[in-house]
């Protein structure tokens, strides 16, 4: 695997007030990140969030109404696709269903008239990269969804390129596959040291294979951060909401104290938590927590984290099987309902529907963030 | 429950079958049997039938015939293709505009349409006047009555049914794929050479053999727009029934065209593949 291999420190790309507007609606709206070499960057957003629109603009089949685009420091905007020089990978995988699967790796590198020699060795490495050496001589009809995928994998780095978009690529195949293609893509992007600027819907997909992770909404960088850190610090309600499951909990804000804030529910429950940015005292905000952060108990047994910064006492009003945990819906005040994630253990589980329960968690499990 | 006959739709065509074998295979037969048989015994209809084949007259028109055919052919495909490109990769008015130029033409009468180009080609007609206005020609052009007339008027009849199959198999290019190859390093007429036009081969080639058929068969517009060496075999055969009364090489002579056209049109059907059209 020696000529599969990029130049290490090229492939940064910049986003300068990228913008694209179709009529009146703004699509993208003034979008500006940096994404280095070699950083696996997911954009994650609901349908119409402008994250398909910007991959478009850095492939080169859309055009930029504003803003840049630089490739390692040089503006590409008047660049047509052909000669942007990205691997592509598509959502409907586009194997071209006349070439066999050597003749579609083949293709980028007769696009860039390669000596054949050279093109038949590359062609076998990267065929040995994605599994597929013995499908060499198939069409696409004679294929599955996922290894059809790898063809598509296989033409987007046959030629070394040093930045990879991919669109969706795994939407149409089914779940277990799903998984276990990301890890093989990103186990090629790591071995090969390539950019890749990924766009899904698929919040465990971008959480599992990203690097870094924009979260996209209404034609905008909502939040930008490592899976991790978005996960646990959501900077907004929406963030809150798209990645992952998420309690948000309405009320005043009490007290504000540097990193350390205070909410009161509309039932009078004050609960402390960390800050969230802007907030100010007696404005509306969300206690955000997430589920699996949260204990539960019968309503005065022994609390297992006594020193939590958070109680409320309710009633389990629904309990839901889901394999590995269980979901439990605690209302601890009128029309408010806390979920609670329970791993599946065998310790005896908390089922009593309609029962007195005790919920309690850390104040640093949980940020207020302004409504 | 028990399938019934009816449930697969074979009892609804019947009607359209019986229609057809009666108003034209039965009498198509009758009439083969009944000049045949009126020649004599079969070795004499069958020196007959090879007499009538190779005669000079029936060479000539069989040759002039696929000739003209195959020019047509290749006229109607190169004036269709950037049409069913352009119909293919454009919306709204633009494709309407274009698609109503190819199809209104279609349903208007091809005598009326062979006597306005007549009109326009003559000697002293609009193209040979505007010609000279220009000042590009001193001399009126002969197009009238000459090969050229009747390229142009068939080309002219055949272009939509040309236009309609390229723009059937040119929409189902999946557009991903052009953009595919794009992506990949591919500039625009490396795109299509590669992959466009490979993937509209099989347009091209039932195109062309459904307007090399119609076109062996034609007859208004030669007759009308042709010279008098532009004899084609339809025309040959209308002379043997009108002017020379000689009906059994005039069946035989469509025989001959009928046999071409079907073992065209097998060919045809070969590469659209109807039965997995119709979903069988």
């Amino acid at each position: 695997m020696t000529t599969l291999e990029p130049g290490k420190d090229r492939g940064g790309i910049e986003l300068r007030q990228l913008t694209k507007r179709y009529g009146k609606e703004t699509v993208v709206d003034g979008i500006s990140t940096t994404i280095a070499a070699g950083e696996f960057f997911s954009m994650l957003g609901p349908s119409g969030s402008g994250k398909t629109t910007t991959l478009m603009m850095i492939a080169g089949f859309a055009d930029i109404d504003g803003g840049q685009i630089l490739v390692d420091g040089a503006d590409i905007a008047d660049m047509p696709p052909q000669r942007r020089g990205f691997g592509m990978v598509f959502q409907n995988y586009a194997i071209f269903p006349h070439l066999s699967v050597t003749d579609n790796v083949a293709f980028p590198l007769r696009a860039r008239r390669l000596p054949s020699d050279e093109i038949g060795r590359r062609v076998r490495e990267a065929l040995e990269l994605v599994r597929l050496e013995r499908f060499a001589d198939r069409y696409s009809r004679q294929l599955s969804g996922g290894q059809q995928q790898r063809v598509a994998i296989a033409r987007a780095i046959v030629f070394q390129p040093s930045i990879v978009l991919m669109d969706e690529p795994l939407g149409a195949l089914d779940k277990n596959l799903r998984f276990q293609m990301q890890v093989e893509i990103k186990e090629i992007q790591r071995r090969l040291g390539m950019t890749v600027i990924y766009v899904t819907h698929d919040q465990e997909e971008a959480m599992n294979m990203s690097d870094r992770i924009a979260i996209m909404n209404h034609g905008r960088i909502e939040q930008v951060g490592r899976p991790a850190e978005i996960y646990e610090n959501p900077t907004s309600n929406f963030i809150a909401r798209f990645l992952g499951e998420a309690n948000l909990v309405p009320g005043i804000v009490e007290s504000v104290d540097s990193d350390v804030a205070t909410l009161q529910t509309n039932g009078g429950l004050v609960l402390r938590a960390r800050a969230g940015a802007d907030l100010r005292v007696g404005s509306a905000a969300h206690l955000f927590v997430r589920p699996e952060r949260i204990d539960i108990a019968p309503a005065g047994e022994m609390m297992t984290n006594p020193d939590s910064g958070n109680f409320a006492t309710g009633r389990l009003i629904q309990t839901s099987f889901l394999g590995n945990i269980l979901r439990h819906a605690v209302e601890i005040e009128p029309a408010v309902v806390v979920t609670v994630d329970v791993k599946n253990s065998r310790a005896d589980l908390f089922r009593a529907v309609n029962q007195a329960a005790t919920v309690s968690w850390l104040a640093a499990d949980g940020v207020i963030l302004q409504r | 429950m028990r399938p019934s006959r009816f449930n697969d739709g074979t009892t609804l065509i019947v009607p359209a079958v019986l229609l057809l074998a009666l108003v034209f295979v039965v009498p198509l037969i009758w009439f083969f049997v009944r000049t045949l048989a009126g020649i004599g015994t079969f070795p004499e209809i069958l020196s007959h039938v090879w007499s009538v084949v190779t005669s000079k007259a029936v060479i000539t028109a069989m040759r002039t015939t696929n000739w003209i055919s195959l020019i047509v052919t290749l006229l109607v495909l190169l004036i269709s293709y950037p049409v069913a490109y352009y119909l293919a990769n454009n919306r709204g008015w633009r494709f309407t505009l274009v698609l109503f130029c190819i199809i209104v033409p279609y349903f208007t009468s091809i005598i009326v349409r062979t006597y306005s180009w007549m009109v326009l080609l003559g000697r002293n007609g609009l193209v040979n006047q505007v010609l000279m206005q220009l000042g590009l020609i001193h001399q009126p052009l002969t197009m009238l009555y000459t090969e050229v007339g009747v390229l142009i008027g068939m080309v002219y009849v055949l272009l939509p049914y040309m236009v309609l199959t390229l723009f059937a198999a040119m929409k189902a290019i999946d557009p991903s794929l052009m953009r595919a190859a794009q992506g990949l390093g591919a500039g625009p007429l490396y795109a299509f050479a590669r992959v466009y036009f490979p993937l509209s081969i099989h347009g091209v080639v039932s195109g062309s053999l459904i307007v090399f058929i119609l076109s062996i068969g034609f007859f208004i517009t030669p007759a009308l727009m042709g010279g008098p060496s532009d004899v084609m075999i339809a025309m040959l055969i209308e002379r043997s029934v009108e002017i020379t009364f000689d009906f059994s090489s005039a069946a035989i002579m469509s025989l001959l065209l009928l046999f071409v056209t079907l073992v065209l049109y097998s060919i045809y059907y070969r590469l659209t593949d109807v039965r997995r059209m119709m979903g069988a």
